[in-house]
């Protein structure tokens, strides 16, 4: 998988048909990401980040323009399709967590291997890794509302990569945490890129995560208007 | 999978326990309402079949003909026969004969003159055979007043502003003056043995109740009646039962004479415009379970519908994790179909017990009727009827579902993106 080709946009536009006067959030966006990378767009707010990482999560389409994640044309996919691709290759952490509050800490990781049905061995396997990458083996059985933000995020992290996605997509995972757990978690993805060649792409403005970016995209007004590559 | 979503459904009780309980209270009213408005309903025929109509009753045609002015001329003949007839084709009903009787009510003096005098429109039925029905079908028990109930021959019952009227005090004797069957005069001495207050102003002012074989010999008409009332012995009221009691007693007697004395049998429906009155009360019985019901399903549907909305963040996350939207659709409705159905049963149960308690025992109301200007009965009856059964369904499930599929609706037509703004604001 070195240096493939795991997003490709074309002249990415979205629109959004709010009311009298549509808002453009994203303008000819041409971006191509490889496998194994630790990127993150910047921009001020309402820049299009949140955009541009829902529609390459595929969670939302583009106006105009080509979006395809491995081999995906997302302006194409079905929902179930679409839904395949996000259980398969695909993990999300955000900015609010979003663990599901019914859940054990075991359970919110465990959830997407149920989609993917694998089996119960396999999933208390992958789901004890996961938990130890983050370093939260002694929380299995607790509640998110039991846990700090920094560990609710860490539970997140575990969720979006205990299926050993081809790419991780975070918005403004550290949004909500302090400085220590901003590098906490921070560390904890930049391992998770190395040992498994997970591919993460941020949308931030924490001063910490830039630093930790080996590639830095501003956005500004729905334009890419820097792209630079970093030597961390 | 199905395990996963049971055990979210079971931790997070705003998730069932609540929307559980709205619905069950809301099957609980729609079903204790529908028993309600049938026990009224049928308090209305029972009232009116024991007072006065029977649940059918036996005439000669020219009596039924015009029942109010009393022909006694033309009574039914040969009662004992056709009791004993009635009571083998029948052996479900309870059959009992009545006279009614118009006449005047004269309060002598010492000298025999008369010292006061009142129209009376009299009741006569076998109130004084031990263990009768009657007493308790003419409400005697809890009318009298004054005195006490007839407890041999030769004792009546007055209505109260009759017997201001006349002066007449329980022990007091009047004489009642009347025509027998055959329209001669027929005059004969009473005593009072007891005043009665039905809070009906025409019953009070003219009521006079006594015993049937008095009347059968002050009117000459041994072995005759005006009209034999029946009732089922073994349940309530039932229109289409009673009137093919009717059909089958009149199939069989009407291919005799068609002269005006051969017998023959009127349902309740028939008498007394009650027919209309039924009628009307079923029309708004219908209105007011429809209104119900409808406001019911809105709340209900609303519950489902807020319930749904609510979870549009945990559908987001759902989502994201690549769960397809049918999928998480049908476990919203699957989940909506399981708290419908509990709720539907718990509440229909509850209702149910509430509703055949109160058939058996009734709501006491004497107390707030104590000063009410008519006859009321005491107790409020319930009545719980194969329809109580399934009424619940209808908010219950239909519109907690309908509720949950609209709000559904949203997975689809909005995309998965927008269901995270939702959670993220
Ligand atoms: N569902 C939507 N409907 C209408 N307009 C939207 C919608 N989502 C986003 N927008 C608009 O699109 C533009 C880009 O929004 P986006 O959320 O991508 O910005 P962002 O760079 O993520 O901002 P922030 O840094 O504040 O998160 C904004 O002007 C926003 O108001
Ligand atoms: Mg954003």
């Amino acid at each position: 998988m070195e240096n493939s080709v795991l997003i490709r946009t074309v002249n990415l536009t979205k629109i959004y048909p709010s009311g009298e006067q549509p808002i453009t959030a994203l303008r000819d966006v041409n971006l191509v990401f490889q496998a194994g990378e630790f990127a993150g767009l910047v921009g001020p707010s309402g820049s299009g980040k949140t955009t541009l990482l829902n529609i390459v999560g595929s969670l939302d389409v583009p106006t105009s323009g080509s979006v395809e994640v491995l081999g995906e044309k997302i302006e194409t996919l079905s929902h179930k399709k679409a839904a395949r691709l996000r259980n398969r290759h695909i993990g999300f952490i955000f900015q609010t967590f979003n663990l599901l509050p019914v859940y054990t800490v075991y359970e919110n990781v465990e959830f997407p291997l149920l989609l993917l049905g694998m089996t119960a061995a396999a999933r208390r396997k992958a789901v004890r890794d996961a938990l130890a990458w983050v370093g939260l083996s002694d929380r299995e059985h607790s509640r998110p509302a039991q846990l700090s933000g920094g560990q609710s995020q860490r539970v997140a992290i575990a969720r979006a990569v205990v299926k050993k996605p081809d790419l991780v997509l975070a918005d403004e995972p550290t949004a909500n945490l302090d400085a220590d757990n901003s590098h906490h978690i921070l560390h904890t993805m930049e391992d998770i890129n190395r040992d498994l060649g997970t591919t993460f792409l941020f949308s931030t403005h924490d001063a910490k995560v830039i630093a930790h970016l080996r590639r830095k995209i501003t956005l500004v007004d729905g334009r890419v208007t820097a792209d630079e590559a970093r030597t961390t | 999978m199905i395990r996963f979503l049971f055990k979210g459904l079971l931790r997070d009780r705003s998730r069932t326990l609540l929307p559980f309980l709205t619905v069950a209270i809301g099957v609980l009213l729609t079903v204790f309402l529908e028993c309600y408005i049938t026990g009224a309903e049928h308090q209305i025929i029972d009232f009116n079949a024991d007072l006065l109509t029977g649940q059918v009753k036996v005439m000669t045609k020219g009596y039924a003909a015009e029942p109010d002015s009393l022909p006694n001329d033309l009574s039914l003949d040969g009662v004992g026969t056709l009791l004993s007839e009635l009571g083998t084709d029948f052996p479900n009903m309870a059959w009992t004969p009545r006279i009614r009787l118009g006449g005047l009510l004269d309060v002598p003096d010492e000298a025999g003159e008369t010292k006061a005098q009142g129209t009376v429109l009299g009741t006569a039925a076998g109130i004084l055979a031990p263990g009768n029905a009657e007493i308790r079908r003419l409400g005697l028990e809890n009318t009298v007043v004054r005195g006490r109930l007839p407890e041999k021959r030769g004792e009546i019952l007055i209505g109260e502003i009759l017997a201001d009227r006349l002066k007449l005090q329980p022990g007091g004797t009047a004489t009642l003056i009347g025509s027998t069957m055959n329209g001669a005069m027929a005059t004969a001495n009473y005593t009072v043995s007891g005043i009665v207050r039905y809070g009906v102003r025409a019953l009070d002012r003219t009521g006079l109740v006594m015993d049937l074989a008095d009347a059968q010999a002050v009117l000459d008409m041994e072995d005759a009646a005006g009209e034999i009332l029946g009732w089922r012995t073994n349940g309530p009221y039932e229109r289409n039962l009673i009137e093919a009691v009717a059909a089958r007693f009149n199939g069989r007697t009407e291919a005799g004479s068609g002269c005006d004395l051969a017998p023959v049998m009127k349902t309740l429906r028939d008498q007394s415009d009650l027919a209309a009155l039924l009628d009307q009360f079923s029309t708004v019985r219908g209105a007011i379970l429809t209104i119900f019901i409808l406001a019911m399903s809105l709340v209900l549907w609303n519950a489902g519908l807020l319930g749904s909305l609510r979870r549009y963040g945990e559908i987001g996350v759902r989502l994201a994790m690549g769960e397809p939207k049918g999928g998480v659709y049908r476990a919203m409705l699957g989940e909506a179909v399981m708290v419908g159905v509990l709720g539907t049963v718990a509440g229909t149960a509850l209702g149910l017990a509430l509703s055949y308690y109160l058939q058996a025992h009734g709501i006491n109301i004497s107390g707030l009727m104590k000063n009410a200007a008519v006859m009321l009965p005491s107790h409020l009856y319930t009545r719980v009827t194969p329809v109580a059964y399934i009424i619940g369904f209808i908010p219950g499930l239909l519109s907690t579902l309908i509720g949950t599929a609209i709000a559904g609706r949203g997975i689809y037509k909005r995309s998965t993106a927008s269901l995270f703004k939702e959670l993220e604001t």
